[in-house]
């Protein structure tokens, strides 16, 4: 609706050769009150959707034409993190840069969003938490995969880790807060959740996400052209699969979507068995980040 | 094409050369030498473009064979170096024979060390850049740190090194054989040298902190803890009282970002760093002192000097300075 509104944005130097744009004067600068990190607070409650589509247009601006001496770019919920070379940049300096660039964001016309469907084979040991998250929410672990994948979410950007997408939202039902203490190890391929958020892990790595299934596509390929299965702005479906549609995916005897999709929806059947660890389980990293 | 062999890794190390910028909308750090001024240093000590690729060694070096005579460079941290039982100081060039091999051991100084050989090494590049990703196994030598009995290749990196070194450049007849060893100047090393006195500059959450939270932080020491690696460091000491550091929406975080944990203990984002984070940040490490990080080890102890944003740029041109300077490296 604003898109005919000047775009309101505030800029705060985040380091000597970095800056951040933020699209929501609800956004920071007021201190939040006290609200623990495992806080079932949505995260997204803090700005609206129109300050996420103005990042979204000040990122694709920016990448359709590059500032030279801008070095990187790190979107996220409503700000936009702009990296640029100290000996070329001053934040005053490119701070006028940018507000220019800012007075024709109203003219981006993002591209259509892609749709992309995720299978997932939920619960068992691909999902060490439905059960638990049922239990939270007083309903059966049936109905949690119902309500994870009856969602179409939206990909609000892309971070912690290559090709981790920061999907929202989820179903109020399902608000759950981050496990008290993260994971030193999730599997690639998990899919969890966290707050009103959902994510699947693209590598092994610690987390803190509450694990509902395992998807047995690989979210960042080195073999494939954009790498990261999803995008900024993509829509985002989990389907659920059965752990014998699980194993065949990961051996290749089957590709997705094609085959599974044209078969209508999987039954919503728990993998409770064990099932092949996934092909492309990487490294162990010792990251301490919060995703 | 010259290889390099690795008879043994050490504790960790990896290909790396000056990282990957512009793919945070992917979700991916630039990676990169955690101390790239001894990466750049190494690089113009063999005459290679200061970009090249190097191996960045862990707190305990490898042992490396050289079936093909090289010129070879290690800068950083001394992990004690021999060749064919000869010492070799660090921020020296020196040539290899064919057949013998570099040995190095446990640090005596800092937490890395960098051996850079004439043409660099050569690996596919994966984003433009030779550098290892560990934490997603991406870019490098097959994504990973060096094993025993890998083999490395040695490129033909073009010589630019030899435009900006000036009258001292060596010339097209330095070869192998009559390579002159090349050091750094002692008064230039004094100046680039890594600092425990951290200079930053206010975090963009810095306000969130009460007044009490900002002194104790500037005016106590932090010791590093063992959860120190290319992705963060870990710092232990007095704990900076709650302000606000739940609650927040996550955003973009910079390289060198110091973000307050829960139980207030400040983590600084390093090379490997994640592209987004939730906790609020008190401070940053400025640009001219990221280095300095990447020469830390476990139970070293900080401080942090805040700064304001106009002198930081300053400081980093002075470094930028010493660094081009023709003086920088000379003959031994």
């Amino acid at each position: 609706m604003t898109a005919g509104k000047k775009a309101s944005a505030r800029f705060e130097p985040a380091s000597d050769q970095s800056l951040l744009i933020y699209f929501d004067s609800q956004a920071k600068s007021r201190a939040p009150g006290r609200v623990g990190i495992n806080s079932a607070r949505p995260l997204q409650s803090g700005f609206t959707i129109e300050a996420h589509e103005n990042v979204r247009r000040l990122l694709f601006l920016l990448q359709q034409e590059p500032i030279a001496g801008v070095r990187n770019l790190h979107p996220a919920y409503c700000s936009l993190l702009v990296k640029f070379d100290p000996l070329q940049w001053q934040h005053e300096k490119l701070e006028r840069e940018l507000r220019k660039v800012l007075a024709r964001l109203h003219k981006v016309k993002l591209p259509a969003p892609r749709h992309v469907e995720i299978p997932v084979c939920y619960g068992g040991e691909f999902g060490p938490d439905l059960d638990d998250v049922a239990s939270v929410h007083e309903m059966k672990p049936e109905r949690v995969i119902e309500l994870h994948a009856s969602t179409t979410y939206l990909v609000y950007f892309l971070g912690f880790v290559p090709g981790f997408a920061y999907l929202g939202e989820l179903p109020k039902e399902l608000v759950t807060p981050r496990l008290p203490s993260p994971r030193k190890r999730v599997p690639a391929g998990s899919v969890g959740i966290a707050g009103n958020q959902t994510g699947v892990y693209p590598f092994e790595t610690p987390g803190g996400w509450r694990l509902l299934g395992r998807t047995p596509l690989g979210m960042f390929r080195t073999d494939r052209e954009g790498l990261s299965l999803l995008s900024i702005g993509d829509r985002v479906r989990f389907v659920p699969i059965a752990r014998e549609q699980f194993a065949e995916l990961v051996k290749g005897e089957v590709t997705w979507p094609a085959s599974l999709r044209s078969s209508g929806q999987a039954e919503g059947e728990p993998c409770r068995e064990k099932a092949n660890d996934l092909p492309r389980n990487s490294k162990l990293g010792q990251g301490r980040g919060r995703e | 094409m010259s290889a390099i062999e690795v008879l043994a890794p050490g504790l960790l190390t990896t290909v790396q050369d000056l990282g990957r910028e512009g793919f945070g909308p992917m979700g991916v750090s630039p990676s990169g030498a955690a101390d790239p001024i001894a990466l750049r240093i190494g690089n113009r000590l063999v005459g290679n473009a200061e970009g090249a690729a190097g191996l960045e060694m862990t707190l305990l070096g490898g042992s490396f064979l050289f079936p093909e005579p090289a010129v070879a460079a290690l800068t950083g941290s001394d992990f004690g170096a021999t060749l064919d039982n000869a010492a070799i100081p660090p921020w020296t060039s020196f040539a290899v024979k064919a057949g013998l091999a570099l040995k190095l051991g446990p640090t005596r100084s800092g937490a890395r060390c960098y051996l850079c050989v004439r043409g660099g090494i050569a690996v596919e590049p994966f984003l433009g850049s030779a550098s290892t990703h560990l934490l997603s196994g991406l870019g490098g030598h097959q994504g990973r740190a060096l094993r025993k009995g890998d083999v490395l290749k040695i490129g033909n990196a073009p010589q630019t090194g030899q435009q900006r070194t000036g009258k001292r450049a060596c010339s097209a007849a330095n070869t192998h054989e009559s390579h002159r060893a090349r050091k750094v100047a002692p008064k230039a090393l004094a100046h680039l040298g890594p600092r425990k006195v951290l200079r930053v500059t206010p975090g963009p959450q810095s306000d969130w902190f009460p007044k009490a939270a900002k002194k104790i932080f500037y005016s106590s020491a932090y010791r590093v803890s063992e959860e120190a690696n290319r992705m963060g460091l870990r710092l232990q000491g007095p704990a900076i009282p709650e302000g606000a550091h739940g609650g927040m929406i996550s955003e973009g975080v910079s390289l060198g970002a110091i973000q307050i944990a829960a139980g207030g203990m400040p983590i600084i984002l390093f090379v490997e760093q994640q592209t987004t984070g939730g906790y609020a940040k008190m401070a940053n490490v400025i640009a001219a002192d990221l280095s300095s990080l990447g020469q830390l080890r476990p139970r070293d102890e900080v401080r942090f000097e805040l700064v304001e944003f106009k002198s930081a740029p300053k400081l980093l041109i002075e470094q930028e300075k010493l660094l081009a300077s023709d003086d920088l490296v000379v003959e031994t």
